[in-house]
């Protein structure tokens, strides 16, 4: 680490402590923050709102115009969902089809408190364990409605066709996830992001054949069109021909997903990006609660430097299989050097750190606990393969339950493991280290879905709502779907009501000039740069530098250094630049350079972020705050809020608006999973 | 610890969909064996880049062998000669130092190219969209568990569903026929109790959807089910006939 004194100097001529410590949002009566929370009881909140929530009648939805950015759990669902009521949808997505969105390579589960297994499940139950997975940095309402809706989801996917595991009696078959003493995860083998995609693709589908959905596949959005406040529209880029296209709308849902990639290596797809929420940041739209991102405890360790992407274990694999590493330090040098095999260690030699330290919940403990606690174990010398990696043992569930059993619920994951790593875990326990998964923090919305520009919602992964600073295994996709069949086409209509005498709007207004003159002006700086590095080399460094600093430990010394490196890649990245090929074209490189400028944004805000945060909690641990034994130390008499930034310009600061949690229903502790 | 090979590429390269192709030649050195298939045509394409040449494109997204994005024939073979698996999933283990790799994109009249190995798929979801889904809107659902399925119709019914629309079969078919893809939504549906009050019409307007796409006939050969990365059964083409046959009884 650099010298502490130099860097306490830099921090003082960074102005961003200071500068962003007294911005309140009461005091600012620009920066009024309105969560829209429904007044009664938790309880009661989401259907005294539907009760008094504003409509748009039938005839009138005809009239209105959607667009839904994005085709994954959130966009599919809410765009057929919408159409099915009787709007006007225009749905877009980067792949060459609907279908393809990330949502896809969920594997585990979705979580719903239906209490098939009468294990003492319930509403409550599933909303206070995931504003507590949150580590109470969520905001009750919006978890308590997550709940509420989690059962319509699975009722819903069932009718939809969706192949569910069943046990041998017909009914629904389920299994337990971290951060649960329930089972109240359904799984459709371990392809239930994929079954659930396609029903959604499926319901999308119904209404594309209606024509009530245009569907723009290969089309990237590069900007948000504002009109009189309001967002209006969206200029895309035709990823085929390069074109920039136009269009308008009454409103616009962004389903664009999370901004995990900015690490570069995560188990994000390749096209997975951060940059509908950037344009959204530059136009208005606050950014919330940036720092929580989560780091996925069992992913295949990483294999070198010309590797592109790492791959998820799914963490329904905790439910049978054992974390361990070698109790002595010898043991794992020598299995590191490749003298010792893990089967050579005998159990009493094996550290089992989850039970050691979490007794109550074992191996199955939050996620940023798990990554953490491998993380600790590697870096005082015990870690296994490279260094980098823990074993997850299938050993003793074999003996249990046989092998057979073990096949029929993991073999599509084992065969998986074998095809990446060419061991076999049936005979070997698996490698496995943390990476980057899922981004908790996002686009701020209010309880309406609706972000801080009027007529723009967001959806999905790309918002901040639910998950805190720590997401649950098997949350995801119910919020995904929740977000889009259950929650949006209700509180849209409210945003709407108002809507119905706005005529369609035409693409050919000073707005929408400026806004493409905008992106082509953007496309055309970059491709005059003319430099030598390709945007994946700017994208790889970019990356060592988030994961190194701004990953799962962070410091203060370690985010300013973050922030000066930022600067220097930034600077890389507007000097020595190479697009090759033409922009009026189809052209990958560009797209990725596109992309990469924003996810250098986005850094930039991910450290801020987690500087201003001076505690830990959830994903986000701070190294200068933990307890005596090493768990996260929470500050809730200052840091009870979520994070809210504002654009201000491209090299300016951002301002800090804060919108202050308050628990009613739940009483806020420490999270404890030891008893 | 890490190994690495050369390799000799052969790769089609097309401008676009009326312009003339060609195999073009690369070379390219240490590649590490642990790498994926992918992996190594980005490294490539870092080589070209570097060169100033414009980078070879390929549709590629999740690389965990699941979003179904990927393509690639690979010396012969739709997602290259290991079965069971797609192009991302394919490491480069499975070649030799010194190799000669031929990689071309699906060929199929119904899949026009679109540059180098990138081809237009949009026809699949044309066929999604003729009725590939269960006629009901959000919110009109029962109880989750108000209908049993037995056990072994839902795990058959999730052999099915588990396609994941890459157009390999297509590809690997003589006659370009989709009736692996078609079959297998058909099949889904009509497997489970939620797909029986469109079953007729479903299959009856798949397959006229597809026919009129350009696909071509199905002579069983079964080179679809033999090179489909996700081991979808040809059983389902069997039950996609049946249905086909029961439902033109009932018009």
């Amino acid at each position: 680490m650099t010298d502490l004194n130099k860097l306490e100097g830099m921090i003082d001529s960074t102005p961003i402590m200071k500068d962003f410590a007294d911005i309140e949002s009461s005091k600012l009566p620009e920066y009024q923050i309105d969560s829209k929370i429904p007044e009664g009881p938790i309880a009661e909140k989401w259907t005294n709102y539907k009760a008094h929530q504003k409509l748009v009648n039938p005839a009138n939805k005809r009239n209105l115009d959607i667009i839904v950015v994005g085709t994954g759990l959130a966009g599919a669902s809410a765009a057929s969902t919408l159409a099915e009521l009787g709007f006007n949808v225009w749905n877009f997505c980067i792949q060459d089809s609907p279908r393809r969105a990330h949502s896809i390579a969920a594997q585990g589960g979705i979580n719903a408190a239906k209490d098939y297994q009468n294990d003492g499940d319930s509403i409550y139950r599933l909303f206070y364990d995931t504003v507590k997975g949150g580590d109470f940095r969520s905001r009750e309402a919006n978890v308590y409605r997550l709940a509420e809706v989690s059962n319509n989801i699975i009722d819903q996917c069932v009718a939809q066709g969706v192949p569910f595991a069943r046990e041998y009696g017909g009914l629904l078959a389920n299994r337990s996830f971290g951060g649960a003493q329930v089972s109240r995860t359904f799984y459709a083998k371990g392809q239930t992001g994929q079954q659930l995609l396609l029903g959604a693709y499926a319901s999308l589908n119904r209404q594309i054949e209606k024509g009530t959905v245009r569907s723009f596949n290969r089309r990237e959005m590069l900007d948000i069109v504002i009109i009189d406040g309001r967002c209006r529209g969206i200029i895309v880029r035709n990823l085929v021909t390069g074109e920039l296209e136009r269009y308008a709308a009454h409103a616009v849902v962004l389903a664009t997903g999370g901004y995990g990639r900015t690490f570069f290596l995560s188990t994000n797809a390749m096209g997975c990006n951060g940059s509908a929420a950037i344009q959204a940041f530059k136009k208005g739209a606050y950014l919330a609660n940036l720092a929580f991102t989560q780091i996925h405890p069992t992913c295949i360790p990483v294999h070198g430097e010309d590797q592109s992407k790492l791959t998820l274990m799914s963490e329904s694999l905790r439910n049978d299989g054992r974390i361990w590493v070698p109790k002595k330090k010898e043991d794992a040098e020598a299995i590191r050097a490749g003298k010792k095999k893990p089967t050579d260690i005998p159990d009493e030699d094996r550290d089992f750190y989850l039970e050691r330290r979490y007794p109550a919940f074992g191996n199955l403990c939050p996620r940023d606990i798990a990554s953490r606690a491998a993380k600790e174990r590697c870096d005082a010398g015990y870690g296994v393969g490279t260094g980098n990696a823990v074993y997850l043992d299938f050993k003793y569930a074999i003996d249990r339950l046989g092998a057979d059993v073990v096949r029929d619920r993991y073999g599509n994951l084992f065969d998986m493991y074998q095809m990446i790593s060419d061991d076999n875990p049936y005979e070997t326990p698996m490698m496995i280290f943390p990476a980057s998964h899922y981004t908790m923090g996002g686009i701020w919305v209010d309880y309406e879905l609706q972000t801080s520009i009027k007529g723009l919602f967001a959806i999905g992964e790309c918002n901040f709502s639910d998950h805190g600073a720590n997401r649950l295994g098997a949350s995801a996709l119910m919020q995904g779907l929740a977000d889009g069949y259950f929650v949006l086409p209700y509180t849209m209509q409210n945003y709407l009501s108002d809507q119905i005498k706005v005529p369609h709007f035409t693409t050919d207004t000073p707005e929408f000039d400026a806004a493409e003159k905008g992106v082509r002006d953007r496309i055309e700086r970059l491709m005059s740069i003319k430099g030598t590095k390709s945007p994946d080399q700017i994208h790889k460094r970019l990356g060592h530098v988030m994961w190194d600093l701004v990953g799962m430990g962070r410091t203060l010394q370690s985010l300013v250094k973050a922030l000066n490196n930022l600067e220097d890649i930034r600077k890389e990245f507007y000097t020595d630049l190479r697009i090759v090929g033409d922009a009026n074209d189809l052209n990958t490189e560009l797209e990725k350079a596109l992309r990469l400028e924003d996810f250098i944004v986005m850094a930039r805000m991910m450290a801020i972020d987690a500087l201003n945060r001076n505690e830990s909690c959830g994903a986000h641990f701070r190294e200068e705050y933990q307890t005596a034994d090493g768990e996260a130390a929470r500050d809730d008499e200052h840091y009870m809020y979520v994070s809210c930034w504002k654009w201000t310009g491209d090299n300016e600061k951002p301002v800090l608006i804060k919108e202050p949690l308050k628990y009613e229903a739940i009483k806020v502790q420490t999270r404890n999973y030891k008893s | 610890m890490e190994h690495t090979i050369s390799v000799n590429l052969k790769i089609w390269r097309q401008r676009g969909p009326k312009e003339k192709g060609q195999f073009v030649s690369y070379h390219l050195d240490n590649v590490s064996t642990d790498s994926s298939f992918l992996e190594m045509l980005d490294m490539l394409n870092q080589q070209l880049v570097e060169n100033n040449e414009e980078p070879v494109v390929f549709d590629n997204d999740c690389r965990e062998g699941i979003c179904g994005m990927c393509s690639l024939y690979i010396n012969g073979h739709p997602h290259g000669p290991v079965q069971g698996i797609t192009t991302c999933q394919l490491h480069m283990r499975k070649f030799n130092d010194g190799d000669t790799i031929t990689i071309e994109p699906w060929r199929s009249a119904a899949f026009p190219v679109i540059r180098d190995l990138i081809v237009d798929r949009n026809a699949f979801d044309k066929i999604q969209q003729a009725g590939g889904y269960v006629s009901f809107n959000c919110g009109g659902a029962p109880d989750a568990n108000a209908t049993p399925i037995s056990k072994e119709v839902a795990d058959v019914a999730m052999d099915s569903a588990t396609c994941i629309g890459c157009g390999a079969c297509v590809a690997a078919c003589k006659n370009g026929s989709a009736m692996l893809f078609v079959s297998a939504k058909v099949s889904q549906f009509a497997l489970l109790p939620q797909g029986q009050v469109e079953r007729a019409r479903r299959a009856r307007a798949m397959v006229r959807r597809m026919d009129e796409l350009g696909f071509g006939n199905c002579t069983n050969t079964g080179a679809c089910a033999a090179e489909c990365p996700k081991n979808v059964p040809l059983s389902n083409i069997a039950r996609l006939n049946r249905e086909f046959i029961k439902a033109k009884f009932a018009d």
